[in-house]
């Protein structure tokens, strides 16, 4: 069965989606993904879709998943490269992606992760040393 | 209104929705719809697909390419054998899902087209008629 590659870069997990998605193909991604969470530590998820020429409401269902899967194991998910066409289909779709964060491209997706590590390690440390 | 150019194609498999999602694309790129238009229609066709294979038990959608006057069109018909639709106008709400969906289906194909049009009959299936003009 075909499986899309995870990498992973630091504590990030990163997923770039270049083919049309089918029910096992997404099925397969939420499980990996969700299983490499647990296996490797990871913060992060970063998907990038810039390859996508449509999302509807079911992938849209896939990505809200493992964004709130991810959650549940403390990693963030930024899904970046959304085309502009996409864009605004989605909004007049009506689909909502709710506990996803987004970012243009996978530069600024890997900023916005970075960002968020270093604030939540920063009050972690703050934490301690009133505690201490 | 005319079609200059009719097929058919089945509805049984996931599969079979990403090969619906791809010709209606290639249909939407020959009448000459512009970026956007096409993405808004190859959505609405997706979801359509899906609820024909996920609600309908499957089906077959037939793509027509239409003529009015100077217009070109393109319209969609999407039939399944599946169960019906009891309450349409509950159906047709955002967010109502008689299964595990988003809800989003028929009021998001609705809101992607220019014309949209819905008949069912409970017990004996659906068919769902939309269109987008160039």
């Amino acid at each position: 069965m075909d499986r899309i590659p995870i990498l992973k870069l630091g504590g990030v997990l990163i997923v770039t989606i270049q083919v049309d998605m089918h029910d096992r193909l997404a099925l397969a991604l939420e499980e990996d993904l969700t299983a490499m969470i647990v296996r490797t530590g990871a913060r992060a998820v970063l998907i990038e879709i810039s390859a996508l020429e449509i999302v509807d409401s079911f992938i849209g269902r896939m990505l809200v998943s493992i964004a709130a899967v991810s959650r549940v194991l403390d990693a963030d998910t930024v899904v970046a490269g959304m085309r502009p066409a996409v864009a605004i289909t989605l909004v007049e779709l009506g689909l909502e992606l709710t506990g996803i964060k987004t970012a243009l491209n996978v530069e600024r997706g890997m900023a916005l992760i970075q960002s968020r590590l270093a604030e939540e390690d920063g009050f972690g440390g703050d934490r301690e040393a009133h505690e201490g | 209104m005319k079609p200059t150019k009719v097929e058919t194609l089945p509805i049984r498999s996931g599969d079979d929705v990403v090969r619906v999602r791809q010709r209606v694309r290639a249909l939407a790129i020959e009448i000459g719809l512009g970026l956007v238009d096409q993405t808004k229609f190859v959505t609405a066709a997706s979801e359509l697909a899906r609820n024909a294979l996920d609600y309908g038990g499957g089906g077959e959608v037939r793509a027509e390419i239409v003529q009015a006057g100077m217009r070109k069109g393109l319209c969609l018909t999407f039939e399944d054998e599946g169960p019906g639709i009891a309450d349409i106008e509950q159906a047709m709400t955002d967010h109502y899902t008689s299964g595990g969906g988003l809800g989003l289906g028929l009021g998001g194909a609705k809101r992607l087209s220019n014309e949209f049009h819905i008949e069912s009959t409970p017990g004996a299936g659906t068919r769902v008629t939309i269109a987008r003009w160039k």
